[in-house]
């Protein structure tokens, strides 16, 4: 948990142009997007998105409800067809590298109340690795026991998944994430629904995976605290307004761009960018 | 689980073994073997344990990955299948008594049935209950409409046909029987295989496609497995009822545990028992349809479930929810009881005559009870020798329940400073209820919590420390 209370990490500047598109995937980096479009029902819902991220940082992705960051996430991932576009994760497309992703879904998008235990779950990180038909052996088990310590939930291995608070079983699905050892995370809104201490320890586990080289591109909905967690930030809403190092693209101008009319959420990232500004003095 | 299948394999085999002596030597002495007589109906009963198995382990699949539905259109699209297999081949051998020919038609219409499913959901908006609904009815629409005509046509004797809508076992023969087997043995060899896959799609599909996993092979595999136990299943239990006989063995598993492969074991069981028992109980009384008695057969299966289940099962949360609140009230009264003798001074006596009786008035307001719940609570206390007089003036603990009063105090305040000190990380670690605060919270934090006590109420001879909040 003391990773969380370190400096903010300096975003390094990769070049002044992180907002122009890119007209080649590098092989470098853990994920290219070009020209991206995905509708449902014949209604785009992203458009011409243009990403490239560079290796080893903690990319937040932020915008409003509806934004199309799920869906985005889903893209990248195969998870829904995509209209137009291409993605590459290390300069491959994702189906040749798959081994290398891993995906922390919306805690939402599962049946709590399924018949397998906490162990269970996060041992089905390891499938991957297993292959077809093989069972679920003791190694598998002792690498999900590993991350469910890193989680801080190892007392609550050999429960059913169903009594496990909210907070919990967000943990649970990071600590599948983690047996999985992917080099880019995909993860949606790990921070729904958690209270500060286990917000915290997410913290904790996101630096500690940049410590060891890997990215993670993280949906998060709370602007107080984007620039505290992430150095790069993908600011969406439909199409991609700024994407870049957080300190050079979490500006008035990009969140009102983001955000628009809401006004709630306006006053929110207005009061965010104020006290930074105040701070910066 | 691997021990379920274990067992479960045992069984298949002495099953398959059992109907294949009786085949070769069914004149000899059987009666030890199984439970009839009669060949014929040992068969029957042999298939159609063997069939519950199947489908036992096929509905558990189906019912955790929220097909139920799917399902039922499926095998009710299976009639038309079935009639249009019949005339056909009455139109080109003559006969169309052949039950590979009628089940293979059933099938055929059946998988297309799950397809117009998947076509409706998802060339339209229409929801997938609606679709599944318009599917089962319409071709089971269908196929009484083909049947209808199948019953006028001058060169058919159609009276095997019916049997498929409700089932029966006495045609059964021993073709059939091979049938039901190799169906069984299919199952049992797709679960055991598919196992981690197939738990692994059927609890985050979304998660299993981004590890690349086919999730749409495997889904038309499980598809498949269901098809083929219900299209061997519709001769005994028919095209109505064999949704059932899918899912509520699976239903029924899922009362007894919380584990996947125990539950595939479980429902295999219970689909195995529903298949003899049905069976069997149908041939003792003929002229009961065997398909609806092995179905209720299943359903009172359920029902024992739904009561006796350990974990789900409706008793035994009734008599866990009732003991808990014994033990929460039987402490609530020894901690009460103490907090009123504590307001003599810290570390009173708490049992021996010179301890005062304490009256009931007091103690009713210590906890809001009226004095009938009070009057339970302490008589059952006194039943356990925690309570020493329960007379007309009050109540007096004996030395077992001031031991219990000490401790129960001790261990619900060490919690409590507890919980004020490490906020942050308690809520999951606090249990009120234990007996034994070391073992959760080790000797060493208990001593420091002690030591963080103000010294005042730093624990007295007996080891309770006081109150970190003023007691009403
Ligand atoms: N399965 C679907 N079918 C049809 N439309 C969908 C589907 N999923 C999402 N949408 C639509 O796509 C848009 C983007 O949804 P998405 O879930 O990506 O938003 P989001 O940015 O993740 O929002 P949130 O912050 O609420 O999670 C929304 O307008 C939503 O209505
Ligand atoms: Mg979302």
């Amino acid at each position: 948990m003391d990773q969380s209370l370190r400096e903010r990490p300096v975003a390094r500047l990769r070049g002044a142009g992180s907002v122009g598109l890119p007209e080649e995937h590098s092989p470098g980096s853990p994920l290219s997007v070009h020209d991206l479009t995905v509708a449902y029902h014949r209604k785009p819902v992203i458009w011409d998105i243009d990403l490239e991220i560079p290796e080893g940082k903690l990319v937040g992705i932020v915008g409003p409800n509806g934004a199309g960051k799920s869906t985005l996430m889903k893209a990248c991932l195969e998870l829904v067809p995509r209209s137009s576009g291409e993605v590459r994760i290390f300069g491959e497309p994702y189906r040749a590298q798959r081994k290398l992703v891993g995906y922390v879904p919306q805690r939402e998008s599962v049946d709590w109340d399924f018949p397998v235990s906490v162990l269970d779950v996060v041992a089905m990180g390891t499938y991957g690795r297993l292959g077809w038909l093989r069972p679920v052996n003791r190694r598998c088990k002792g690498l999900a026991m590993e991350a469910l310590e890193k989680v801080g939930l190892a007392d609550f291995a050999h429960r059913q998944i169903s009594q496990l608070s909210g907070g919990q079983q967000q943990r649970v699905f990071l600590a599948r994430a983690l047996a999985q050892d992917a080099r880019v995370y995909f993860m949606d809104e790990p921070f729904a629904a958690v209270d500060a201490a286990t917000e915290r320890a997410i913290v904790g586990i996101l630096h500690d995976l940049k410590r060891r080289g890997r990215t993670c591109l993280v949906v998060h909905h709370d602007l107080a605290t984007v620039e505290e967690y992430f150095d790069w930030l993908v600011m969406l809403n439909m199409r991609v307004v700024a994407s870049g190092p957080t300190a050079e693209v979490f500006t008035a101008e990009n969140l009102r761009k983001t955000y628009g009319g809401k006004l709630t959420l306006l006053s929110e990232a207005a009061t965010a960018v104020s006290k930074e500004a105040g701070g910066a003095e | 689980m691997r021990k379920g299948a274990g067992i479960l394999c045992v069984f298949l085999f002495l099953a398959t073994a059992a109907a294949e002596a009786s085949a070769d030597s069914w004149r000899d002495d059987f009666a030890s073997v199984v439970l009839l007589r009669d060949y014929n109906t040992r068969l029957v009963l042999v298939s159609t344990t063997l069939l519950g198995i199947a489908g036992g382990l096929a509905g558990s699949f189906l019912l955790l990955r929220k097909r139920s539905l799917m399902g039922d259109a499926l095998s009710h699209a299976t009639l038309p299948g079935i009639v249009l297999a019949f005339m056909f081949a009455v139109h080109f051998t003559g006969t169309g008594r052949s039950f590979a020919v009628l089940i293979t038609g059933a099938a055929v219409t059946g998988l297309l049935g799950c397809v117009v499913v998947l076509l409706i959901r998802s060339l339209t908006r229409v929801k997938d209950d609606a679709a599944m609904g318009i599917v089962l009815s319409v071709f089971y629409g269908a196929g009484v409409v083909l049947l209808s005509i199948v019953q006028h046509m001058p060169e058919a004797g159609t009276a095997g046909l019916e049997s498929f809508l409700y089932g029966k076992t006495a045609s059964m023969v021993r073709a059939d029987f091979y049938l039901v087997s190799g169906a069984a043995v299919i199952s049992l060899i797709a679960s055991l295989a598919l196992f981690k896959e197939f738990r692994l799609l059927c609890f985050d599909e979304g998660y299993a496609r981004s590890m690349g996993w086919p999730t749409h092979a495997l889904d038309v595999l499980m598809l498949l497995l269901v098809t083929l136990v219900t299209v061997v299943g519709l001769q005994a239990v028919g095209v109505v009822l064999i949704i059932a006989f899918l899912i509520i063995p699976a239903a029924s598993a899922r009362m007894w545990t919380s584990r996947f492969g125990w539950m595939l074991a479980l429902a295999a069981g219970f689909g195995g028992a529903s298949g003899w028992l049905g069976a069997g109980l149908s041939a003792l009384a003929p002229g009961l349809p065997a398909g609806a008695v092995i179905v209720l057969t299943a359903a009172a299966l359920f029902v024992l479930s739904l009561l006796a289940g350990p974990d789900r099962g409706v008793i035994a949360r009734t008599v866990r929810a009732r003991a808990l609140k014994r033990r929460v009230e039987r402490q609530h009264l020894l901690r009460g009881i103490y907090e009123v003798l504590e307001e003599s001074g810290p570390a009173p006596h708490l049992a021996g005559d010179s301890v005062p009786l304490i009256p009931w008035a007091v103690l009713e307001r210590k906890r809001s009870w009226s004095p009938r719940e009070l009057r339970g609570v302490v008589r059952r206390a006194y039943r356990r020798g925690l309570v020493e007089t329960m007379d007309r003036d009050g109540v007096r603990l004996t030395d077992a329940g001031a031991r219990a009063a000490a401790r129960v105090t001790r261990n619900h305040r060490l919690w409590e400073i507890y919980l004020v000190e490490y906020a942050d990380i308690a809520p999951t670690h606090v249990d009120r209820d234990a007996d034994a605060v070391e073992h959760i919270l080790g000797a060493g934090l208990i001593r420091r919590l002690e030591a963080s006590l103000p010294v005042a109420a730093r624990p007295a001879a007996d080891g309770v420390p006081a109150s970190p909040h003023p007691i009403r």
